[in-house]
């Protein structure tokens, strides 16, 4: 039963690739990874979270009858990626395809050595320009190996209550708020203004998903690009440091750790106004506010001091893996258009490919729970507002989950700003050194 | 056993009639009985030598290396690794939560499960049930009881907090307070522990002989009279050996803190590590920093304190069980 099968869908798969091969080769010269399509080739994927895959592997498999994918699914970001560098210091262990997050892209960077570069093994059609230039350019190591193809990504927009803005006096309508959310003086400003006309409400959840978002937004982060840390000269980070915990100072923070339990119950209190607000938080928001807060919440396309990017994955293949070739073709028609774009529909991923970006699927695609925002042009909007990525040594993550977010928290609970500061300080150095 | 008592004497008369040399048949049992006995014990200590002593003595290896996971020729620097980490003032600020959340949990822990087994020894109706009552805690999966009493001790919308401020009084701030995460903590671990430890000294409260209790009676001895007169003395080696098992585990917790962070996943403890269990710096070091010859410098202190504290323990169990409680009477 199973070989007449197999049979079958091997005489469609092979007519399948003749297409695509075709439909490929006109953009240049035949692709040289092309594998072996006789050969039996069995390929690991690891995920964690949702990436939308669970309709595509199946479909791949069908259009390559001689691969077999397996699929691997962790629940939580964290410990699936420490248990990736334990396995890449252990030397085996890996998947064939491994899903890297961009806040521990760094850590995996750090380590190119043990990636194949995919400009070298990837199919042909898997090129640069397919990709926004600053999600291309992150996944390259130092040496120029591009280690990564990009998956989704989550650029910044700014959520918030409607329904609160117009009782505390403030514009309320997707356009008028944007002035609000121009720059982050703009915007802590009328955090002040709002605590003193809502008699005290919280402006946003927490300082440090503000802090992050404002030291992603600058061209240098806690580490320099040779590597040593820059926290204490970089004056751009002093300054949202002072400039966020002013706004806790003023009362603006709901003082709530992000995806905490506490954090969770925020959201059906309405503890707070605004919210940082990537692609993905829509899905949270939604998750956790709950339908008695439908149209409540609304997003627009502003985000204080231009766009950010916060989140997104990468697809890479370890050289541990014994099928490269087949493992960056498999990874390469993931990360590609029409495929992101079945992610996005799956599990709101939001693609990072230019060609998805302007599909009308997209571009149409609107959420009823915030007002029937279209939510797929706004975002696409704001990813094209994104400059270029920020260098991320090594240490980097580990200095804002470690260091900057337990400090801005201390501040929160009563550490003075300046206390914070130097808690901050003294963490990252233990940390870089 | 029997299966060398039946060989031996056999393969020794076969010995005896052909030569008086031994013959292979003879050396074989001679062997059998030496050797089998070793090989019946063997795979104890095979099992242990391949779990319990080698990743010991590795990581004893590991300490001695600047060694971050995934490095491929790890530097060799000697015990600088222990130097660092007792001038690392993280370690010991983690060391002294350790001692803190685990006096706060087995002193009223050892309390109430003495006072509850005593309950449990009186004549109740349906004991059985109350027995199997005060052990399900334990039954309870560790990680469901750790994120149901992270909810209860939340700051804002906890429900320890909702009722203080119902009452009248000031909400804590659980996460933020030093004492107040330990408070909560300890918490946690009695909820789980108290119950197992009183059925074990249950156990021993009903090995007490009756007659004591008896000739206590006569004598005109009162409840509370019998209870720290007899029972009590008689429980000391039960008592110590709860206390030592409460020790090793209170001085590696780590479930526990790491689920009442506010941040997921989170290994620091708190904003200032005002929780962070010596357990848990040793996990972030090596699973968070990578930093595997640091964390294994922590794992072997870790390793000697609790070994230290065992050694107190068991002299003083040795000088206890010396002199028999009821010479007194």
């Amino acid at each position: 039963m199973r070989t007449i099968r197999n049979g079958l869908v091997l005489a469609l798969g092979i007519t399948m690739t003749a297409l695509g091969a075709t439909a490929c080769g006109g953009g240049g010269d035949q692709t040289p990874a092309a594998a072996n399509p006789n050969e039996h080739v069995e390929l690991t994927l690891s995920t964690f979270t949702e990436f939308g895959y669970e309709a595509l592997i199946p479909e791949y498999e069908r259009l390559h009858p001689n691969i077999k994918v397996t699929h691997r699914k962790t629940g939580q970001g964290g410990p699936y990626h420490q248990d990736l560098i334990t396995k890449l210091a252990a030397g085996s262990g890996l998947a064939d395809v491994a899903a890297v997050e961009e806040g521990h892209l760094s850590d995996v960077l750090d380590k190119g050595s043990k990636f194949n570069d995919l400009t070298k093994i990837g199919p042909a059609d898997a090129s640069p320009d397919r990709w926004l230039g600053w999600k291309y350019d992150a996944a390259k190591t130092k040496d120029g190996k591009v280690i990564g193809y990009g998956t989704d990504i989550g650029p910044l927009a700014m959520c918030y209550r409607k329904d609160m803005f117009k009782a505390a006096g403030l514009p309320d309508d997707p356009e008028a708020v944007k002035p609000l959310f121009a720059t982050w003086d703009s915007y802590f400003a009328a955090g002040a203004d709002y605590v003193a006309k809502s008699k005290g409400k919280a402006w946003f959840d927490s300082a440090a998903q503000n802090f992050n978002a404002m030291v992603n937004q600058l061209p240098q982060g806690y580490i320099g690009s040779d590597d040593k840390l820059a926290v204490e000269g970089n004056q751009g980070i002093k300054d949202a440091w002072t400039k966020v915990t002013d706004a806790v100072a003023k009362g603006e923070s709901a003082k709530l750790t992000a995806f905490s339990n506490e954090w969770n119950s925020g959201f059906k209190q309405g503890a707070f106004a605004t919210k940082v607000c990537p692609a993905w938080m829509l899905g949270v928001i939604k998750e956790q506010a709950g339908p008695e807060n439908a149209n409540k919440w609304a997003v627009t396309a502003a985000f204080p001091g231009g766009g950010g990017n916060w989140g997104g994955s990468y697809l890479t293949v370890p050289t541990q893996s014994k099928h490269p070739k087949e493992a960056a073709e498999l990874a390469a028609w993931l990360t590609a258009p029409e495929q992101q774009i079945k992610a996005f529909q799956a599990k709101g991923t939001f693609p990072s490919q230019v060609k998805a970006l302007s599909d009308p699927t997209l571009l149409s695609q609107t959420d009823a729970y915030f007002g029937g925002a279209k939510v797929g042009e706004l975002f696409a909007e704001q990813a094209k507002k994104v400059q270029k990525p920020q260098y991320k040594g090594p240490g980097d993550g580990q200095i804002q989950e470690n260091a900057s977010s337990p400090a801005l928290q201390a501040v929160e609970q009563g550490k003075s700003a300046a206390d914070g500061w130097q808690q901050l300080v003294d963490q990252a150095k233990k940390i870089t050194r | 056993m029997t299966v060398i008592d039946k060989v031996a004497p056999e393969g020794s008369k076969a010995g005896e009639r052909t030569s008086p040399r031994p013959t292979f048949r003879h050396k074989l049992s001679r062997w059998d009985v030496k050797v089998s006995p070793y090989l019946y014990v063997a795979p104890f200590f095979i099992v242990f030598g391949i779990v319990g002593l080698f990743p010991l003595l590795y990581t004893a290896y590991v300490s001695m290396f600047d060694w971050k996971a995934g490095d491929d020729n790890p530097e060799f620097i000697g015990f600088d690794n222990f130097k660092e980490l007792f001038a690392d003032s993280q370690f010991w600020n983690a060391l002294a939560n350790t001692v803190s959340i685990f006096l706060l949990s087995s002193i009223p822990q050892l309390v109430i499960a003495v006072l509850l087994a005593a309950l449990l020894g009186a004549r109740l109706r349906g004991a059985t049930g109350w027995r199997v009552g005060i052990l399900l805690p334990y039954a309870a999966s560790l990680v469901a009881i750790g994120i149901i009493f992270a909810n209860l001790f939340g700051p804002k919308y906890g429900l320890i907090n909702g009722v203080l401020q119902t009452i009248g009084l000031d909400p804590i701030d659980w996460q933020a307070s030093r004492f107040g995460s330990h408070v909560a903590i300890a918490i946690m671990v009695n909820w789980r522990w108290t119950g197992y430890n009183a059925l074990i000294v249950l156990a021993a409260m009903q090995a007490i002989p009756k007659e004591l209790h008896e000739a206590a009676l006569i004598d005109g001895a009162g409840m509370w009279r019998r209870f720290t007169a007899v029972t009590l003395p008689l429980l000391k080696p039960t008592l110590i050996f709860v206390t030592i098992t409460s020790t090793i585990g209170g001085l590696q917790i780590f479930t526990e803190p790491k689920l009442f962070d506010a941040m997921p996943g989170s290994n620091n403890g708190g904003s200032t590590n005002q929780f962070q269990t010596v357990t848990l710096y040793l996990y972030q070091s090596a699973f968070e920093n990578y930093n595997l010859g640091y964390a294994s410098a922590i794992a072997w202190v870790l390793f000697v304190i609790i070994v230290l504290i065992a050694l107190v323990n068991f002299f003083l169990t040795g000088r206890l069980a010396r002199t028999p409680a009821v010479k007194k009477k």
